[in-house]
């Protein structure tokens, strides 16, 4: 391995983490000038659990997820993520943990002069010299493929994507290296009803097959009752729960029997039963046919 | 040190090797052994990830690919590295990443036919806003209530008043540089006097309103491009328009007339600062005292030269304003698409005052007044 031996000492990603809390937030403050947004708020997401984080508008949801990636410097309080203390270090030798997550922001944040396929390769060309050109453009075009998005989509430019299919590549992109944990930040906010039911889908699927940790920002009810292990709140400055919807459903904090209980809050649920029966009902059937068969 | 992934190569009784693969099988680890793996020429009947610790979608990718490519058998997969192969080989593909360009012979023509199509459109584009401005004055004129006096003001300001001080330093400094190179060709002849002529002529005539019209393409042209620009893409165009409100009265026809309604004034402003410049250099290098220099202008420009100018700034206070505007009003698809109308708004607006500037020199020489 002579031609490689150069890019030896760049530190090496170290193996899958395997505590138990990829994410720990303790005792986070965010201040705006005078306005706070968040105040002594803790959080923890268990590895390998689709995390839906809720809240009203304005309660800082965009702001945790960026001190967690690292993007917005907390006034107090400390970030684990992966076992590594964020807020300790320089920005720039947590070059280690970056490569092990991939983030969506909420447009797509794709880079528009590159198209959807060269956006993927920027994280690959960056962190990993060493792979040729050939198996770079492989693992691109998988990697397009794996996000749900058509073979025709890869030479295309982001201008030319429709809302939905942007998030896609977002997420081709976010996905580039492998990562263990995946930021989603209102991913099915702007998409129809069957393009956000296939991006819910594709979450599910996703965060299974290649056993991702996913913090998932979002407004949208059937989401948190189809794909989201668990839910948290976030009001008053703080993370007021954290619990399956049951769990949360028995809480009798206001804003989260509001939320839960309103009228869309309800017709989610309906719906995620209604969808349960169907598939016990459907199970029934096919039983005895398994059987013969 | 980086730990790369490993492999063996192993002769099989029955015809093809096997390949197997060790250590940690993931994005930051297999790089050199594709690498090396690209130019195996073994044939392989079977490739094994038993002694595999770790893997990822590339590890796999990988070693799906070379079974592939062999025909071989993938054995000793773990439950993991069977779900992500499953994975990556539903995504193979082999589309394009770049979308595929043409040869250089098709290209080049087809690049000067695009941008001579699109000198021949801008120009129709051009005239068919500069009549949609005509259509929303007569508009305004008729309903004077419609005028948005507010958005002038702010317009003139922004146009006039705040480039003041940029303008005046220019023209300053312009003036200066005339007076003095002027004073040392012309003391050659021993006619330092008629650097006074030089300086008041060329800044009343010429230099004062060309100058400024660059600056105002530079400082409000572009503005004019950027603003309009990033309310097309906000959709705040749209919004007007499916208010009621006519976007070129609203937005186009305020930033035009102001251009046009600021420019003899600014290019007159620039024109005495010019002077004021020579002769504050003048008195400094050529002992001609600062009043003698003022004075002595009022009797050798001729008023006409004045007039050259008034009459020359409104026109390129047009095609500034309108420059900006119409470039704006083209943004369709993305931000680079601002900065690049920017862009164009600016070089067309200083290109064409130059290009009517040559002009109008031969024009009013021509007429007599020289």
């Amino acid at each position: 391995m002579s031609v490689f031996d150069h890019l030896s000492d760049l530190p090496d990603l170290p193996a899958r983490f395997t505590g138990d809390y990829p994410i720990m937030v303790e005792g986070l403050t965010n201040r705006f000038g005078d306005q706070v947004v968040h105040e002594n708020l803790s959080l923890k997401v268990r590895r390998g659990e689709v995390l839906g984080v809720v809240g009203g508008s304005g309660s800082g949801k965009s702001v945790l997820m960026r001190s967690i990636i690292g993007l917005q410097r907390p006034a107090e309080g400390r970030v684990e993520v992966l076992g590594r203390d964020i807020t300790a270090a320089d920005l720039d030798q947590n070059i280690g943990v970056r490569r092990r997550w991939g983030v969506l922001f909420q447009g797509g944040a794709l880079f528009s002069t590159l198209t959807v396929g060269e956006n993927v390769e920027v994280p690959l060309r960056q962190y990993y010299p060493e792979i040729v050109d050939d198996l770079r453009h492989e693992i691109a075009r998988y990697k397009v493929r794996l996000s749900g998005l058509p073979d025709a989509a890869t030479s295309k430019y982001p201008s030319e994507l429709s809302g939905g299919m942007k998030k896609r590549a977002g997420v081709a992109r976010a996905l580039a290296l492998d990562p263990e944990l995946l930021f989603l930040d209102e991913p099915t906010a702007g998409l129809d009803p069957i393009g956000a039911a296939a991006f819910d889908r594709l979450t599910r699927d996703l965060a299974e097959t290649l056993g991702l940790t996913v913090f998932l920002i979002t407004h949208d009810l059937d989401t948190l009752h189809e794909i989201c292990d668990r839910v948290a709140v976030l009001a008053d400055k703080r993370v007021i729960a954290v619990g399956t919807i049951p769990e949360l459903l028995a809480s009798d904090h206001p804003w989260i029997q509001e939320y839960f209980n309103g009228p869309r809050g309800r017709a989610a649920m309906e719906s995620k039963e209604r969808a349960v029966h169907k598939a016990k009902a459907a199970m029934d059937k096919d039983a005895p046919r398994g059987d013969t068969g | 040190m980086r730990d790369w992934a490993e492999y063996s190569i192993a002769q099989a009784d029955g015809g093809g090797a096997c390949l197997a693969f060790s250590g940690r099988l993931v994005v930051s680890t297999v790089g050199p052994i594709d690498h090396e793996l690209r130019d195996l020429e073994t044939p392989l009947a079977s490739v094994d990830l038993a002694n595999v610790t770790e893997m990822d979608t590339v590890g796999a990718w990988v070693a799906w690919r070379i079974a592939r490519d062999h025909g071989a058998q993938i054995t000793g997969a773990s439950e993991t590295a069977a779900r992500l192969i499953d994975a990556v080989k539903s995504s193979a593909s082999d589309a394009e990443i770049v979308p595929p360009r043409r040869p250089l012979a098709e290209r080049v023509p087809l690049a000067v036919g695009e941008m001579v199509y699109a000198w021949g459109g801008g120009i129709v584009n051009l005239l068919g806003f500069l009549g949609a401005i005509l259509v929303a004055m007569g508009q305004t004129i008729r309903h004077p209530s419609r005028f948005r006096l507010r958005s002038l003001v702010h317009q003139l300001e922004l146009v006039g008043v705040n480039s003041l001080g940029i303008i005046g330093l220019m023209s300053f400094l312009i003036g200066i540089v005339i007076a003095q190179q002027g004073a040392v060709q012309l003391r050659q002849f021993g006619a330092e006097i008629y650097t006074i002529n030089l300086t008041g002529r060329l800044t009343l005539r010429e230099l004062g309103v060309l100058m400024t019209a660059i600056m105002v393409a530079g400082r409000s042209g572009s503005a004019f491009a950027a603003q309009i620009g990033t309310m097309k893409l906000t959709e705040e165009v749209d919004a007007m328009r499916t208010i009621g409100v006519s976007p070129v009265e609203a937005l186009v026809l305020p930033r035009v007339m102001a251009a046009v309604l600021m420019m003899p004034l600014l290019g007159f402003f620039s024109a005495v600062v010019g002077i004021i410049g020579g002769a504050f250099l003048a008195d400094l290098a050529l002992d001609i005292p600062f009043f003698t220099f003022l004075r002595r202008i009022q009797e050798v420009v001729p008023l006409h030269d004045v007039w050259v100018g008034l009459v020359k700034a409104p026109v390129f206070g047009l095609i500034v304003g309108l420059a900006g505007c119409y470039q704006g009003m083209q943004v369709k698809s993305n931000a680079e698409e601002v900065g690049r109308r920017t862009t164009m708004a600016v070089v067309h607006a200083i290109f064409m005052v130059i290009v009517l500037d040559a002009f109008f020199a031969i024009f009013f020489t021509e007429i007599g007044w020289d």
